[in-house]
């Protein structure tokens, strides 16, 4: 399919020349759990001190101003999943913040998660609270709270059922600065959320609903990738003057473990980060898909036999960049308009829906910041604009493959 | 099992549910009221419809000064109203929504408060704010959106106040969603030492919002998590065109409250010491207890719902008239105030004379003011660093503005209008 549209462009990249080459390498049956990186094996996680204490970005943020930010000698880390370090992070912020309170359904005995583990015994029943089951009523009352200017970190159990509180977030949360000319504001409110796929979620534990608060300006958004970047990344959120949805991947809160500091750090909103670098195509993805991508990039790479025809030879070199969005609202435009014009290609994947999504979004935007630069249409690798379907998830997600294809039909184009 | 054994009621104990303290009973019974034999709950009042003290009433502890502090600021509302709703209709104002036959309601239970009580109202609540000392300068300013608009720079419709000055927190148009954000105000005071025990959230709101979700949620939260909030009702029969018949099926907004253990009391809503009364009881005890009382006053919404509407579609014009003519909160509370010898029929005359003079000065005052600069627009979206694309919107609109500024006609004569003109984007 793509060789006629070679025909055509072949002469703007050097190594396409030579696609129609097939090469099989390896005869022998591919490893049990595939060829692939795992989330569990992905390069991305910091499994030394070393490398976690070395981290993009990363500010400490220390009692003590007189040390300088960046020292990283004498640290120490612990290796945390993602449950683990939301869990850390909570405790540093409420440690530092008086005014900090937890609350949610069910986060007074650890939360449905484990997040809240341990947190109500350390802090006290005051600072972190069961609430009666209504999302309205704990957003709300998250609202009212931060425009006292106590520092609220509300929990709805899933971000399927973030739907029941959209009115206090959009017209209530997002728009209490403006509408009061900045007396008032709930810039010290945080509403967490577990997000995306689980394998067996459904229609209503599976949900990506990111893309419902993006037109809601005043307000931030916020997806981690692992567990450091879930921990500097939620104090960022807590800290930030204005009301953050912070969503965490919950397939990631047990399967993605990783080394990270012990010590009080943020990581910046607004900020997206390089995973890999190349000039070849940009991959933009935040959350789960993360560990999607890497394993596209793997198979295109060493493609397994299974699927070796359909990755010319040519592309297996492709120097492809992936990035970590992180932040969805305000997104780093900057950071993507950088890559796109060095690479001509882009390549969004998202759980959520195509129609409406965020990848409409930044499309629009990229191209026409970009439009002389770019090589191929950009390429959105989305859900299917259906509900989350129970027995159907595998063929409902943007998987590796749908990724790899992807990016093989954009080189290609 | 003690306890059950002393109720009255069940003289055989047959036990209680294991997660319920509720008595098991023999009796196949339905019920519905929360009072005995169905009668709906009392309404408590103090002053008859002459201003006298009604058997058995007992008069709430005022002074001549306190009592003619609240009258005063009841007769500034309709004087302010009446001024605003006809200036609006003569197009000086886009909106506005008066509270015609509520100011007893809304003075009575303001009086009944701390100064530094925090209030989340629903919109019909400018009392408060005129109680607490909002002069009329901010009144009309908020309503023009002028230059002096701090509480809102411009950016909300008219009568949607707030001052972080007077406690009073920004009114939105969203029904109810101040009810479940009292609470939370409510329990940062709770948890605040200089303020726990001193202060609670008071939280305005009419009887059809009540039939918000919001409303559910704002109770529960203030009962289970234990937060001094207290929920003033307004029930003042309508929700714009909707009677309380078409809102409820129950014994009005007060019926609810047991439901959620929250303590609760009707009043007369047009009986300005019955609702000061009820409302310091009601606050004593959100302080004591530290958690949501209820009060439910019942009115009457004598004017229409807002300047876009006219309630004569859907209410006949003689209800309306009887109801200002017999049941009249202000000169109820003014024939009290006569009998003690607290005022007289020159006092009244030279006060409301006095007032219209200075609510007419503001008026002119403000109408002559121009707006905030145009760039105000963008401002106040985010706190922290301005994201991109609210930096790139505002320049986008300064190129507009060099384009067609001095020459699209539209935007030329409302560019005047803001302190400025415009100039701050442009020269930018």
């Amino acid at each position: 399919m793509y060789s006629s549209r070679l025909a055509r462009l072949s002469s703007r990249r050097l190594w396409l020349v030579n696609h129609s080459a097939r090469r099989f390498q390896s005869t022998e049956p591919p490893p049990a759990g595939g060829h692939s990186p795992s989330i569990a094996t992905s390069s991305y996680l910091r499994t030394t001190r070393d490398a976690a204490l070395h981290v993009p970005g990363l500010r400490w943020v220390d009692a003590d101003n007189s040390r300088l930010e960046d020292v990283a000698a004498g640290r120490e880390t612990r290796k945390m999943n993602v449950y683990q370090a939301v869990r850390d992070a909570m405790s540093v912020a409420m440690t530092k913040d008086d005014t900090a309170v937890v609350f949610g359904e069910d986060v007074a005995f650890g939360g449905v998660f484990r997040c809240t583990m341990g947190l109500a015994e350390e802090f006290g029943r005051e600072r972190v609270f069961n609430t009666p089951l209504t999302e309205q009523g704990i957003a709300g009352f998250g609202v009212g709270l931060a425009s006292m200017g106590h520092t609220a970190i509300a929990e709805i159990q899933f971000a399927d059922y973030i739907f029941p509180a959209f009115d206090q977030i959009v017209n209530e949360a997002a728009k209490h600065r403006f509408r009061s000319g900045g007396e008032f504001g709930v810039g010290t409110l945080t509403i967490r959320c577990p997000t995306m796929s689980v394998g067996h979620g459904g229609l209503y534990h599976s949900q990506s609903p990111e893309g419902f608060f993006m037109g809601a300006s005043g307000l931030k958004i916020v997806i981690p990738r692992s567990p450091l970047q879930a921990k500097g990344l939620l104090l960022g959120s807590i800290r930030d003057p204005n009301p953050v949805i912070f969503m965490e991947p919950k397939i990631l809160y047990r399967s993605a473990v990783e080394q990270v500091p012990v010590d009080d750090y943020e990581l910046p909103l607004g900020k997206a980060e390089h995973l890999t670098r190349g000039n070849d195509l940009t991959l933009l993805t935040w959350g789960t898909p993360i560990y999607h991508c890497e394993t596209a990039l793997h198979m295109l790479e060493t493609p397994p036999e299974s699927i070796a025809k359909h990755v010319p030879t040519s592309m297996r070199s492709a120097k492809v960049e992936l990035i970590d969005l992180r932040t969805i609202l305000p997104w780093d435009v900057d950071a993507i308009e950088e890559s796109v014009r060095r690479t001509g290609r882009l390549v969004i994947v998202h759980e959520a829906g195509r129609t409406g999504g965020v990848g409409g979004e930044i499309a629009a935007e990229i191209q026409k910041r970009c439009f002389l630069k770019l090589n191929a249409p950009v390429k959105r690798v989305t859900g299917w604009d259906t509900p989350v379907p129970m027995q159907y998830e595998k063929f409902y997600i943007p998987d590796a493959l749908r990724i790899l294809d992807a990016v093989v039909e954009t080189l290609a184009y | 099992m003690f306890r059950i054994s002393r109720l009255p009621t069940f003289a055989v104990s047959h036990g209680h549910l294991p997660t319920s303290q509720s008595p098991i009973t023999p009796k196949l019974q339905f019920f519905n009221s929360v009072m005995e034999d169905g009668k709906q709950i009392p309404t408590y009042r103090v002053l008859d419809g002459t201003g006298k003290v009604i058997e058995g009433a007992q008069l709430p502890d005022i002074d001549e000064d306190f009592a003619r502090r609240i009258y005063q600021n009841m007769v500034k509302l309709p004087i302010i109203d009446t001024l605003l709703y006809n200036v609006q209709r003569q197009g000086k104002i886009s909106f506005y929504m008066t509270a015609y036959g509520e100011e007893a309601a809304i003075l009575g239970s303001a009086a009944a408060l701390a100064a530094d009580d925090e209030i989340l109202g629903q919109y019909r609540e400018m009392g408060a704010l005129l109680w607490r000392g909002f002069s009329y300068d901010e009144v009309m300013a908020q309503c023009f959106g002028n230059c002096e608009d701090t509480g809102t720079k411009g950016k909300q419709m008219p009568v949607h106040f707030g001052s972080r000055k007077y406690h009073y927190h920004t009114i939105s148009s969203p029904l109810a969603t101040q009810i479940p954000q009292a609470a939370g105000v409510a329990y940062a005071l709770k948890r605040d030492p200089s303020r726990r025990g001193r202060n609670c959230a008071a939280v305005y709101f009419g009887e059809g919002a009540a039939s918000e979700g919001d409303f559910h949620a704002g109770m529960l939260l203030a009962s289970t998590i234990p937060s001094p909030t207290l929920f003033i009702a307004r029930n003042n029969g309508f929700a714009i065109s909707t009677p309380a018949s078409e809102q409820y099926h129950g014994d009005g907004i007060a019926a609810r409250g047991p439901g959620y253990g929250v303590q609760t009391i009707r009043v007369d809503g047009n009986d300005v010491l019955a609702v000061l009364a009820a409302v310091r009881e009601a606050r004593k005890l959100c302080l004591e207890e530290g958690r949501g009382v209820l009060v439910e006053a019942m009115t009457y919404r004598v004017g229409h719902h807002s300047t876009s509407d006219d309630s004569f579609a859907y209410r006949p014009r003689q209800e309306v008239e009887d109801r200002k003519r017999v049941d009249n909160p202000i000169a109820r509370f003014r024939l009290f105030l006569e009998s003690q010898g607290w005022w007289n029929a020159e006092q009244e005359e030279s006060y409301k004379a006095e007032v219209k003079k200075e609510v007419m000065q503001a008026f002119k005052r403000a109408e002559n003011l121009p707006r905030l600069e145009l760039q105000e627009m963008f401002t106040d979206v985010y706190g922290g660093d301005e994201p991109w694309n609210i930096k790139e919107q505002r320049e986008e609109l300064k190129a507009l503005l060099k384009k067609y500024g001095n020459t699209w006609e539209p935007w030329k004569a409302e560019l005047k209008k803001y302190r400025g003109e415009g100039k701050e984007l442009l020269e930018a």
